[in-house]
This record gives structure tokens, sequence and C-alpha cells, in this order.
């Protein structure tokens, strides 16, 4: 056995490097597994404070919340709608939608409807589109989303210009505009559907 | 040769956008913005420094011909924990950073450092290393995403100085390409003086 630094480097057998890659996948996969474990609760719980956020953000004061996942008429996963009273009066719903049209696969948004479904206000939870141009999409890095305020879907088709609806698309991102108007549209139909049954 | 060289050559002399002509794909893509340019090279720099640390420490156990698949998870295991830990630890600053961070594992300039100074140097110097090539990655960034910003949305760090829209054909990407060019071409002429 050779002393001392710098050893010599371990010699390319067969058996030296399916060791040397099953250790290294080994300690990887399993300092993975205790940070993942570490960081679960922590992560559970900055996601369910940036969810309350977005619900209070996304619609005028309320008192109460009640919480019910319904099926979207498209989509394959259900979407939550949160009604918020205020005493008993109903102030509005605000609803957790997705998309998976995204550039950078399924975006998680909030939207806030008043009771006669008019849009309040939105809010972005999640999405992986490209930095600089699709994550204009969040109203804290561009206006884009200011358009869709106290705006109706009957008057304000839910589309961008360029597939002949009313929504101004952010510059050089149509198809993260489109998914976030596919998520608005996804908790607007949502919303109507539920309407009807009542 | 001094230490310190190990340091101070990635910020200027062999910077990794500016002459290595590394990482060219985070370089045109994020920098839209001053402070997208800076949290990119930040983050970089965090994940270049921990990689070079352990490929240094591990380099003699890693026979030759698996290095790079053994670098690759190295790297990629940083980066998931980086990820990790500020989703968990630091949701606001997550925020910001968060999308560059997946980005980071396919940055040759990490895997790059790794394969051409940590697996042949000592631990002390590849941290010297990676702070320098990471640094000199968001020196880099930041500079072009400064570049873009003013001349694209008239504005600099978040900051709007014109009213209206500015030279919009900086923020998209003929732009990138535009800006880095003419960087690049001033930093080889001031190299030579």
């Amino acid at each position: 056995m050779e002393k001392g630094w710098p050893m010599a480097k371990l010699e390319s057998s067969f058996r030296n490097m399916v060791v040397v890659l099953l250790v290294i996948t080994l300690v990887a996969s399993l300092s993975l597994a205790a940070v993942y474990n570490v960081t679960k609760q922590p992560i559970e719980a900055a996601r369910q404070a940036k969810k309350e956020k977005a619900i209070k953000k996304v619609l005028p004061v309320f008192g109460q919340l009640e919480e019910e996942a319904v099926l979207p008429p498209t989509g394959k996963d259900p979407v939550v709608v949160y009604k918020a009273f205020n005493a008993d009066t109903l102030v509005g719903y605000a609803v957790e939608t997705y998309s998976d049209n995204g550039f950078g696969g399924r975006i998680q948004l909030m939207i806030g409807f008043l009771p006669d479904l008019s849009i309040y206000n939105t809010a972005v939870l999640k999405h992986m589109e490209t930095p600089g141009l699709g994550d204009k999409m969040d109203v804290e890095k561009s206006n884009f989303p200011v358009q869709f305020e106290r705006m109706k879907a009957e008057s304000f088709p839910l589309a961008v210009k360029k597939d002949g609806g009313a929504v101004d698309a952010i510059t050089a991102a149509t198809i993260s505009s489109r998914a976030f108007v596919d998520g608005v549209n996804r908790a607007y139909e949502t919303l109507k559907a539920k309407g009807d049954k009542q | 040769m001094n230490r310190l060289e190990y340091f101070s050559r990635g910020l200027l002399r062999n910077n990794p956008v500016f002459v290595l002509l590394l990482g060219m794909c985070p370089t045109l893509g994020v920098t839209t913005s001053a402070i997208n340019g800076m949290g990119m090279g930040l983050a970089t720099t965090f994940v270049l420094v921990m990689s070079n640390v352990v490929i240094s420490l591990v380099k003699n156990v890693i026979p030759d011909k698996v290095r790079i698949p053994a670098f690759i998870v190295i790297i990629a295991s940083f980066v998931t924990v980086v990820d990790l830990v500020m989703a968990g630890f630091a949701p606001a600053l997550h925020e910001q950073l968060g999308i560059f961070i997946p980005l980071i594992v396919v940055n040759c300039i990490v895997l790059g450092r790794a394969e051409a100074f940590a697996s042949k140097n000592t631990v002390f110097s590849s941290i010297l290393d990676g702070l320098g090539m990471g640094l000199g990655f968001a020196f880099a960034l930041t500079l072009l995403g400064s570049i873009r910003e003013i001349l694209g949305s008239g504005a600099f760090f978040g900051m709007k100085f014109i009213q209206g829209d500015a030279i919009l054909l900086f923020v998209l990407a003929p732009g990138a390409f535009i800006a880095l060019g003419y960087l690049i071409a001033l930093i080889n002429k001031l190299r030579k003086v």
C-alpha cells in the first residue's frame, strides 16, 4: 500500500470501475434521500404558506375558506376551489388551477374570481418557464397578468391575440402565455360547470 | 504558480465566458436582465466550488475511464441538494433563483473545471479555482445582463429610467448574440493592450 499524498490513481479495471461507480451512486442517492427527508417538511410548509399568500392576494378581504377539489371539464387532474366567505356572504372563489401546455412542463396558478365570475386577481404558484421570457407571467416580473383583472370571460375571450382572443401575449413567450391562458380558462370552466350543477 | 493566480485568472484573463467561451447556453439564455445574470452566476459559483471540493477529494479513487459519469453524478447531486435546501430553508431566494438551478447541471463550466482542474489539483487550489471561475462567470453574466437590460428595457437592476419600450431586440435572443459578440471583441482588444 502506498503511503502519503498523492496516492496513485485507481487502475481502470472492470472490478474497480463497477465498485467505484456503485459506491458513488449509492452515496449520492443516500445523501439525496437524507436531504429530501430533512427538507420535506420545510418545503411543504413553504408551499402551504405560498398558497395561503396567493389566496389572500387573488381575493378581496375574507373571513373563512371552504375547500373543495373539483374535476375540471378538461384536463385529468382535479383543481382545488376555495370558496371565500365574509360572515355568510360569498366574496369570491380562489381556484388553484394548472396547465400542462407550459414550455417547461406544468404550471400552477391561483386565480381569484368574484361571485359574478369576473377575474379579481391572479398569482403564479409554480412554473418552470424560461427565465427572462416565460417567467414574466408572474406579476412581479411584468404587467402581463394585470390585463386579466376585473375581466369577464364573456367580454374578454380567454385566448392570446394570435389565436383570436383578447389576451396580449408576452413578447417571445407565446407558448407560456397560452399556457397561462389555458390555466385561467380551466379555472373559469370549472367554476362555470360547477355553478350550473348547483 | 502562485496560488492566488488560480483565483484571479478566472476573473478576466481566463474568463470562462469572454475568453474560454464556456457555458454559452446560460450566458445567452438568462441574461435578459442584470439581476437574472447575477442570480445564475452566483448559483453556479456555489455549485462549482462545492463540486470542485468533492471531486478534488475523491479524485484518486476514481478510475480514469469512468471519471466523467462519476463527476456528473456528483455535480447533479449537488445541484439537487442546493435546490432542495433552498426550497426548504430560503423560499424567498428560491423564488428568485430556483428556476436557474436545474440549468446548472448542464453548465459545461462546472464539468469543465472538474475535468481540467479539480481532478488534478489539491482541495485548496480547487476552491480558489472554483471561486475565481464562478465569480468570473457571475461578473460576465451580470455585465451582459446589464447591457441588455439597459438597451432592451431601459432599466438597470429593475429600476426603469425611460418611459415605454426601449430596443426590444436586446431582450430577445439575437440581442444576446450581438451584445456578447461586441463584448468579446472589446475584451480581446483590452487583453492585447
